[in-house]
C-alpha cells in the first residue's frame, strides 16, 4: 500500500469512528441521561421515553454501531485492498 | 422432584460437560495456552466474551440492583454495554493486529519500556484478583442456597472445576467451555423471564413487556412508580442520583469495561482484524440478550415482591419466604407487633430487609414456577460465575508466567518451560481466588467498582493514545498512568475506607461519587500523557512505524510479494 492511501485509509477510519461515536454519545449520554427528564414527559407504550433509552433503547443502538462499523470498515478494507 | 434433586443433576450434566471440553481441547503450546492458538471463529468468539464477561455480579446481582434502584440502575445498564463500542471503534482491530499474546505486551512494546510493562503487570493483577474474589463468592452463594452445602464446600468444588479446565486448556479449554456456558446461563436467564413476563403481562418478549399492562388494564411501570410513592420510596422511573453523577459513573463503567485485561485478550484469539470488529459486534449482541432482560427482570420481580409481602401476615407468607429467611439474605423483625409485613422507605418503621442478591435467585420460586426452572437459575448462575473466573485466572497466569518471567526476569525459558510456569501460576491463582472466596474482604463491592476505575484510569487512555497519537512517549504515558492509578486510589481509599482523613458524600469532589471518579482519572491521565510526551523526546523510528503498522489491517509488505 502507497503511504498517501495509507493516510486516506486512516482518514477515512477517522470520519466512520467520529460519526459513530457521535450516535453512541447521543443515545445514551444525551438521550438517557442529560436529556432524560425532557423525554420522559413523552410516553411511549407504558414507557416513559427517557427511561426507555436508558434502560432498552442505548443498548439496542449500541448493538447497531458495531455492526454498521464491521460493514463500512470491511467495505473500505476491500477498497483499498488491505482485507486479510 | 424436589429443587434439590433437579438442582444437582442439572449442576451435574453442565460440570461434566465443562470438564468433556476440558479434555477434548487441551494446549499444546503457549500460543494454545495464551490466546487459543490464534483461530477462533468471530462467533465462538462472541459467545466466549460474553460468557467471560457477563459475570456472577450481571447475572446474580444486576437485575437485583436495578429493581432496588430503579432509574439509577441504568448507569449499569449503559455502562457496561457501552463499553463494547469504544473496544469496538478503538481497540480491538488495532490490538489484533499487534498480534502478541497480552495486554501488557502491547504496553510494553509501544512504549519501549520495562517501567511501563512492570505498571500495567501491577494494574493487570490488581484488578483481575478484585474481581476473581467476587466470582468464587457467587459459587458459594449458589452452591449453599441450592444445594444446601456449606459455602466454603460450594466454592472448593467450584475451584476444583476451573482448575481443571484452566490449567488442563488454557485459554483453549477456556474458549469453548465459555461457548457451552453462554448457551447455559443465557437459556438458565431467559426461561423465567419469559414465563413470568407470560404470567404478569401477556407478553412472550421481556423487553417490551415490562412496559405493558397487568389483568387490570394498569401499565406496570405506572403502577411500580406509584407503590414506590406510597412506600415512601423515590420514584422507580426517576431515581435519585444527581445528573451529573449518572454521567460519570456511566462515562467510567464504560471506560473501564473497554480497558479490562481479561476482555481485551479475548480479542487476540481471533484469525484477523476484521474478525476482531466482528466478534465484537456478536459479542455485545449475546451481552445485549441479558442485558435488555435484566431491567425487565427487576420490574416484575418489585412487583411481585411488593405485592407478595406488604401488610401480609407474617405466618401466612409463601414457602420460599422461609427458605430465604434461612440463608439471612431476608430478615423480618416485627416492629409494630402487628405479625403482618411492613415494608417502607422510613428506616424506622421498615420491618423487611432484603438483599438485592436474591432477586434473581428467587424470582423463579416467587412467581411459583416449576422446580426445574428453579434449579436452572443454579446452574446458569455458576456458569456466569465460572466463566468468567477462568478467563480472569488466564489474565493472572499470563501477567506471571509471560509478561513477568519470560518478559522481564528470564527472556532464555523455554517454550515447555513457560508452558509449566503458566500451569503452576494459574494452580497458586485458583488458590488466592477460593481463599478470598471463602473468607471475602469486606470491601469486596467496593473494590469491584475500584476495578473499573483502575482500568478507566490507567490501560485505556494508554491504549487508546498508543494507538491514536504516535507522538505519545514512554515518559508520557508512564507518569499518566501513575497519576491516574494513584489519583484513583486516593479518592478511593478516602471516601470508601476513610483514609487521608476520609469524608462523607458532602465532601465529595463536584459531588462526584467514588464510582465515577473512575472519568475524572481518566482525563488526568490523558493529559499528563499528551503534555509531557510533548516534552519530551519523540519515540523512535520502530515504534512509530509500529503504530502505522497496526492501524492498517493487512501487512502492507505483502502487498508486493504476489
Amino acid at each position: 500500500m502507497l503511504e498517501q492511501d495509507k493516510k486516506r485509509y486512516w482518514k477515512q477510519n477517522l470520519k466512520y469512528v467520529g460519526v459513530l461515536l457521535s450516535i453512541w454519545f447521543l443515545v445514551s449520554f444525551v438521550f438517557g441521561i442529560l436529556l432524560v427528564d425532557e423525554l420522559n414527559t413523552i410516553q411511549i407504550g407504558g414507557f416513559k421515553l427517557g427511561f426507555w433509552f436508558a434502560q432498552q433503547g442505548a443498548i439496542y443502538v449500541f448493538v447497531i454501531i458495531i455492526f454498521v462499523y464491521v460493514y463500512l470498515m470491511n467495505k473500505l478494507d476491500k477498497k483499498f485492498h488491505c482485507n486479510e | 422432584m424436589s429443587i434439590q434433586v433437579w438442582t444437582w443433576i442439572l449442576v451435574g450434566i453442565t460440570f461434566s460437560l465443562y470438564i468433556g471440553i476440558a479434555i477434548w481441547s487441551r494446549a499444546a503450546s503457549t500460543k494454545d495456552f495464551y490466546v487459543a492458538g490464534g483461530g477462533v471463529s468471530p462467533l465462538a468468539n462472541g459467545l466466549a466474551t460474553a460468557a467471560d464477561w457477563m459475570s456472577a455480579a450481571s447475572f446474580i446481582s444486576m437485575a437485583g440492583i436495578i429493581s432496588f434502584m430503579g432509574y439509577d440502575g441504568s448507569v449499569y445498564l449503559m455502562g457496561w454495554t457501552g463499553g463494547y463500542v469504544l473496544l469496538a471503534l478503538l481497540l480491538a482491530p488495532y490490538l489484533r493486529k499487534f498480534g502478541k499474546f497480552t495486554v501488557t505486551d502491547f504496553i510494553g512494546d509501544r512504549y519501549y519500556s520495562n517501567t511501563a510493562r512492570s505498571v500495567a503487570v501491577f494494574c493487570a493483577l490488581l484488578i483481575s484478583f478484585t474481581y476473581v474474589a467476587g466470582q468464587m463468592r457467587g459459587v458459594g452463594l449458589v452452591f449453599s442456597r441450592f444445594l444446601e452445602v456449606n459455602i466454603n464446600t460450594g466454592v472448593v468444588i467450584g475451584m476444583i472445576i476451573v482448575l481443571f479446565y484452566a490449567v488442563l486448556g488454557g485459554m483453549k479449554g477456556i474458549t469453548y467451555t465459555q461457548v457451552a456456558q453462554y448457551c447455559v446461563l443465557i437459556f438458565a436467564f431467559m426461561v423465567p423471564a419469559i414465563f413470568i413476563s407470560i404470567q404478569m403481562t401477556g407478553n412472550v418478549f421481556p423487553q417490551v413487556g415490562f412496559g405493558g399492562m397487568d389483568e387490570n388494564g394498569v401499565y406496570l411501570l405506572e403502577k411500580l412508580d406509584k407503590l414506590h410513592t406510597e412506600l415512601g420510596f423515590a420514584e422507580y422511573t426517576s431515581g435519585s442520583k444527581t445528573k451529573l453523577d449518572v454521567f460519570f459513573i456511566t462515562v467510567s463503567l464504560m471506560v473501564g469495561t473497554a480497558g479490562l485485561p481479561h476482555v481485551i485478550v479475548r480479542f487476540f484469539t481471533v484469525k484477523k482484524v476484521s474478525d476482531a470488529r466482528k466478534s465484537a459486534g456478536w459479542a455485545l449482541l449475546f451481552i445485549a440478550i441479558l442485558y435488555t432482560t435484566a431491567p425487565a427482570i427487576a420490574v416484575f420481580s418489585r412487583v411481585n415482591l411488593i405485592e407478595t409481602v406488604q401488610n401480609k401476615e407474617y405466618k401466612q407468607l409463601p414457602e420460599w419466604f422461609a427458605n430465604w429467611e434461612r440463608t439471612g439474605l431476608i430478615t423480618f423483625t416485627d416492629k409494630n407487633a402487628d405479625g403482618k409485613v411492613q415494608y417502607l422507605a422510613n428506616a424506622k418503621k421498615n420491618e423487611l430487609k432484603v438483599d438485592r442478591d436474591i432477586m434473581v435467585l428467587a424470582n423463579p420460586e416467587i412467581a411459583k414456577l416449576p422446580n426445574w426452572v428453579v434449579a436452572l437459575v443454579a446452574a446458569g448462575g455458576l456458569a456466569a460465575a465460572l466463566s468468567t473466573a477462568a478467563g480472569l485466572l488466564l489474565v493472572i497466569s499470563a501477567s506471571v508466567s509471560h509478561d513477568l518471567i519470560k518478559k522481564m526476569i528470564n527472556p532464555n525459558i523455554s517454550e515447555k518451560g513457560e508452558l509449566i510456569a503458566a500451569r503452576v501460576s494459574s494452580v497458586v491463582a485458583v488458590c488466592i481466588a477460593g481463599y478470598f472466596g471463602i473468607n471475602p474482604p469486606d470491601f469486596v463491592a467496593a473494590t469491584v467498582a475500584l476495578a473499573f476505575g483502575l482500568a478507566a484510569a490507567s490501560f485505556f487512555p494508554a491504549i487508546v493514545l498508543g494507538i491514536f497519537s504516535k507522538r505519545t512517549n514512554k515518559e508520557g504515558v508512564v507518569s499518566g498512568m501513575l497519576v491516574g492509578i494513584l489519583l484513583m486510589l486516593f479518592y478511593m481509599t478516602k471516601f470508601k475506607f476513610g483514609w487521608f482523613g476520609g469524608g462523607t458524600k458532602e465532601d465529595w469532589w463536584l459531588g462526584i461519587s467514588p464510582e465515577g471518579f473512575g472519568t475524572v482519572a481518566m482525563l488526568v491521565n490523558m493529559v499528563i500523557s499528551l503534555v509531557v510526551s510533548r516534552l519530551t523526546v519523540a519515540p523512535p523510528e520502530e515504534v512509530q512505524e509500529l503504530v502505522e503498522n497496526i492501524r492498517i489491517p493487512s501487512n502492507a509488505g505483502n502487498a508486493h510479494q504476489h
